[in-house]
């Protein structure tokens, strides 16, 4: 990041900078959900797809995103602590 | 010149940024990290997905990221081993 020389900016730019930057990551973040989402529950709910997604695939779906969302919910507050505690350990 | 003061220390704002960037990029990977995990404990761990994740699923996904960082760092130091053993590799 040396190569980083942002002497010449203002307070403003700056600002502006690092608002683009975390609105990318965002983005990003929710792109990469949005495909395993759309991955996983096909994978789960769609066993022969038809000429249309019926009633309960369009279920399945749903609780699936759900339960998803859960899981990494779940995943995040395990990582979390879990680097918690390693950091005590150190 | 005296206006040319006001740039006189782009060391100030750089370091500013690039905090800033280290800190998102910190954050990045750490949710880089709760994608793959809940990734491939979902595959591991929900078999239909419900009206709510249960307690078998719930302990098995906390589990799953558990022992997969058991088993990175008990990789980890034991490459590190092999390394200074100098063996392993040919």
């Amino acid at each position: 990041m040396d190569s980083l020389s942002t002497g010449s900016l203002s307070g403003a730019q700056k600002e502006e900078l690092m608002d683009q930057v975390k609105q990318q990551i965002a983005i990003a973040n929710a792109q990469e959900l949005l495909t395993k989402m759309s991955e996983k529950c096909f994978k789960k709910c769609i066993n022969k797809p038809g000429t249309a997604l019926d009633n309960s695939e369009q279920k399945c779906i749903a609780m699936c995103m759900d339960r998803y969302m859960d899981a990494w919910n779940l995943v995040s507050r395990t990582y979390s602590s879990r680097i918690q505690r390693e950091r005590n350990n150190m | 010149m005296g206006d040319l003061s006001d740039f006189a220390s782009p060391k100030a704002s750089d370091s500013e940024l690039q905090d800033f960037l280290v800190a998102e990029k910190q954050k990045a990977q750490f949710h880089a990290q709760i994608h793959e995990f809940n990734d491939f404990c979902w595959d591991k761990c929900v078999d239909k997905p419900g009206a709510k994740l249960d307690s078998r699923t719930e302990t098995c996904i906390t589990n799953c990221v558990e022992r997969f960082i058991d088993v990175s760092l008990l990789i980890t130091n034991r490459f590190a081993q092999m390394l200074e053993k100098g063996g392993g590799m040919h």
